[in-house]
């Protein structure tokens, strides 16, 4: 596998911590989703996450974004939430996490979106969930719900604050529109953009809520090369302008081009991470895409869960 | 089809390739026919539709006639004459086409009532067949002419004082044909109105004229939201004193703003409530049980606004107990679950009655007489004449009402454009992607609940006094459907198909009073079709529109390029 390492810019080494997920496990019934994976991501940082269809990696994301609560593990972010957070309920590995250093400014996320979103970290969907009939504009100005506080009341009697925080929202929704290239579709409905513009509108989106991370599920699922290329340029630009990215991808060429890091995850747990280099030389990688001619690398179901978990056991062990 | 090879680029320039020479003379005799009909005799007996017996001296319902003519005449000048200018804009054979069928269905009805009321069609005069014909003549001719390419309405800009003058022309003739409309007696006429009206509607949709009403309110929102008002404020000066439609108004005010504060709860946040009415049921309680009726149980009696703000309280109390526990769950199971909850209320009402429990209701007898309002002196029962007209005791209760209303549709969309409002859209297209975009999901649901039980218990206050008693069996479920009906007919989380969908539906069951029996049914009957043809309600939602007609936009881009393919073999 080739990959031209264009456009790449380095990360800046040594950055903090963001967001640091250790044992994060999630388990339905019977299925073990995602399973004891460790994700540091730091300032500046663009992470990849790959693995086949149904690795957990979307569990992950919904572990990480409050969607679900996991089994087991904790997730920590580097933004304090506003209100003192709730002692985690049960099964965290906190006690071992403490006494690591850098992370001293890491604070536990509660498991909710709302929470999640607010203490900074922002999401997209595999399949893109835009407000469908509202406008670019709106859909944006949704994402700046968290970050503003006009009340019912304020809505109805439009006193001062009123006009200056809808006026702020409109101005940077309208900014982040330019940033992402649809400044020229404020108006349009969501439901009639292309589908590339969907997805960046989606972005934008996230975007809004001011996040230090943002997590990107397969940003660029269904696009061309130049599409993708697009998508890639923009990752960077969100980079530049220091946030850290998570990204879900399939396209290897896009993925290797574009991370810093690269996890991959299989059957729910970490197979391999490391630098792209590290992670695309790495011949189980290739055997967990490819499949070994044993295995279906399908959708993973109850059954198989169980005697692929022993699978990538033996794989690991060898 | 001639209209094919009408290039689509250059409308203005299109001319009409194969228009039968025969028609526009054809359709300007059917003009003529018309006005000459309606200026004759219609009918021999003259008791009946408002006496259209005399000749050279139309009735009421021939002068619709000459109205729908004069339109016609205007439209057929637009397609060769001295107004062809407007040709470009305006697509004068479609709306031709809808004025000829619905002229001459008018006219069919016509002669089907004269026959009807006074034992056949010998009582028919000439007049009415001549009208008919020239009816029949128009829609003929209208068949012979081509359909235009048009030009897109939004760039019509025509100076800001015209615009207004449109508005105001438009209010004036609503405000007109309003108090007509209201002053007919007799259903048949009635019904022949309400043909007129949609008559003229869709001739003026058709032709794109509304389409550019709507761009026009667009650029004057403010101006044809005052225009609205004064309508309204003006509608009692026109009924000359006479109590009888200003009972009704008030029934469609009430109704109107219920439907409005329920339009926030299911128009804009997406949840379906069927048991809204005991918001409204409780408001009125709280007024009833307070007010100085005989048979009020509360010693308490404190002003009128105290009242109504008690009662809107106790109204948004019960909306956030309701609440709480049940927009946990979403879609059918909360519909379910608050069609429960206005049936608990109404048998609440039943029992609290000393038997079981305290006595606050008196039961099934509920609280009758309920004084009129006194709020600083003004006796809302007492007689007033302003500029010489008098004013009846509803006329009191619809300017208060008028006010209620006003406030509501303020409420309602300040919090449309407002974070709130934007909030509650996005948790009715997306619940999840919402919350994972930091949107506080169940606080906004429960305060859509809390709003609208506001809303709907403010209303509520002023209607047990204007009705003079409460009871019961006022807050069935068959108002919360009707409610959810008015909603969904003029369309969701609109303000102007809403205020539209109530008075339709509070209106024509007190109009035709001899339809009573098949209410239900006709209903029924309105909103299947309704679902079938004009799913977004018949004032449509910008947004709404796209989400149903979505295959109709494909089949258009189909259609154009079935032209351009057209063009290209020739």
């Amino acid at each position: 596998m080739t990959v031209t390492e264009t456009n790449r810019a380095p990360a800046r080494p040594g950055g903090a911590a963001v967001l640091e997920a250790t044992g994060v496990t999630m388990r339905f019934g019977g299925l073990l989703a995602v399973n004891d994976v460790n994700l540091t991501v730091r300032e500046g940082e663009i992470v990849g996450l790959i693995g086949p269809n149904g690795a957990g990696k979307t569990t992950f994301f919904n572990c990480l974004t409050g969607l679900y609560k996991p089994t087991s593990g904790q997730v920590r972010f580097a933004g304090a939430p506003r209100k003192a957070p709730r002692a985690p309920k049960r099964g965290t590995v906190s006690v071992e996490a403490v006494p690591v250093q850098p992370l001293a400014a890491l604070t536990p996320l509660p498991p909710k979106p709302r929470a999640v979103v607010r203490a900074g970290m922002a999401r997209t969907f595999q399949n893109i969930r835009l407000f469908a009939n509202m406008t670019a504009l709106e859909n944006v100005m949704v994402g700046r719900y968290c970050r503003t506080s006009s009340g019912a009341l304020t809505s109805v009697f439009r006193g001062p604050k009123f006009h200056r925080e809808e006026a702020a929202s409109r101005a940077r929704g309208q900014e982040l529109l330019d940033f992402v290239g649809l400044g020229r579709s404020t108006e349009h409905l969501a439901r009639n953009m292309p589908y590339g513009d969907q997805r960046r509108l989606e972005i934008a989106r996230a975007l809004a809520t001011d996040p230090k991370l943002i997590l990107l599920d397969e940003p660029t699922a269904g696009m061309n090369p130049q599409e993708t290329k697009q998508a890639s340029d923009l990752i960077f630009k969100i980079r530049d302008s220091g946030l850290s990215v998570v990204v879900i991808e399939h396209d290897m060429r896009f993925i290797f081009n574009l991370c810093d890091r690269v996890l991959c995850l299989v059957q729910g747990q970490t197979l391999i991470e490391g630098t792209p280099a590290e992670v695309q030389s790495d011949p189980r990688v290739i055997e967990a895409y490819i499949g070994t001619g044993e295995d279906d690398e399908d959708e993973v179901d109850v059954q198989q869960a169980h005697v692929q978990d022993t699978t990538v056991t033996d794989e690991e062990g060898s | 089809m001639t209209d094919l090879k009408t290039p689509p680029a250059e409308p203005e320039t299109a001319a009409q390739p194969h228009t039968n020479p025969l028609a526009w003379p054809l359709g300007l005799a059917g003009v003529a026919l018309v006005i000459v009909g309606s200026f004759l005799s219609w009918s021999y007996d003259s008791t009946i539709l408002g006496d259209l017996s005399i000749n050279f001296y139309p009735g009421g319902l021939q002068i619709l006639t000459i109205i729908m003519a004069l339109f016609a005449l205007v439209l057929l000048l637009v397609e060769k004459g001295p107004l062809t200018r407007l040709g470009a804009w305006l697509d004068a054979t479609a709306g031709l086409r809808a004025l000829g069928v619905t002229l001459t269905l008018y006219m069919l009805l016509v002669l089907i009532a004269i026959s009807v009321e006074s034992d056949g069609l010998i009582n028919v005069n000439p007049g009415g067949y001549v009208t008919l014909v020239g009816a029949v003549l128009i829609l003929v001719s209208s068949r012979m002419l081509p359909l235009r390419q048009l030009r897109d309405m939004s760039e019509a800009k025509l100076p800001a004082w015209v615009e207004i003058l449109a508005i105001a022309v438009l209010m004036g003739s609503v405000l007109f044909v309003a108090a007509y409309a209201l002053g007919l007696d007799d259903a048949w006429s009635f019904i022949l109105c309400l043909v007129f009206v949609a008559a003229m509607a869709v001739a003026l949709f058709r032709t794109g004229a509304l389409t550019w009403v709507g761009h026009v309110s667009q650029r004057q929102r403010k101006v044809l939201t005052l225009a609205a008002f004064m309508v309204a404020f003006l509608f009692p000066f026109t009924q000359g004193g006479s109590d009888a439609n200003m009972s009704i108004a008030t029934q469609v005010l009430v109704f109107a703003a219920t439907a409005m504060g329920l339009n926030i709860v299911v128009g804009l946040a997406g949840l379906l409530d069927l048991g809204y009415i005991a918001f409204l049921g409780s408001g009125a309680y709280v007024a009833a049980t307070m007010s100085t009726s005989a048979f009020a149980t509360v010693g308490w009696k404190p002003p009128f606004l105290v009242v109504m703000l008690i009662g809107a309280g106790v109204a948004a109390t019960l909306g956030l107990i309701i609440g709480t526990p049940t927009l946990r769950v979403s879609g059918d199971y909360l519909a379910i679950v608050t069609l429960g909850f206005g049936e608990i209320f109404r048998f609440s009402m039943f029992n609290l009655d000393g038997n079981n429990g305290p006595n606050l209701t008196n039961g099934p007898n509920g609280v009758p007489g309920i004084p009129d309002l006194e709020i600083g002196g003004f006796n809302f029962g007492d007689v007033h004449t302003v500029a010489g007209i008098e004013l009846g005791r509803f006329s009191n209760y619809y300017f208060l009402l008028l006010v209620l209303t006003g406030f509501v549709i303020l409420v309602f969309s300040r919090l449309n454009n407002s974070r709130i409002g934007r909030g509650w859209v996005a948790i009715r297209e997306d619940e999840k992607a919402a919350e994972a975009m930091g949107v506080n999901t169940f606080g906004l649901k429960l305060l859509a609940f809390a709003i609208g039980a506001f809303l709907a218990g403010l209303a509520g206050t002023i209607k047990a006094h204007q009705d003079g008693a409460v009871s019961p069996d006022q807050y069935i479920f068959l108002e919360s459907a009707f409610l959810l009906a008015a909603i969904v007919l003029g369309g969701m989380g609109t303000i102007a198909g809403v205020l539209l969908g109530a008075t339709i539906l509070k209106l024509l069951p007190e109009k035709l009073r001899f339809f009573s029996e098949y209410r239900l049914l006709l209903f029924g009957l309105l909103l299947v079709l309704m679902m079938r043809f004009r799913p977004e309600g018949l004032v449509a939602n910008r947004r709404r529109q796209l989400e149903f007609h979505e295959e109709d936009e494909v089949l258009a881009v189909e259609i154009d390029e079935e032209h351009l393919l057209v063009e290209e073999a020739t």
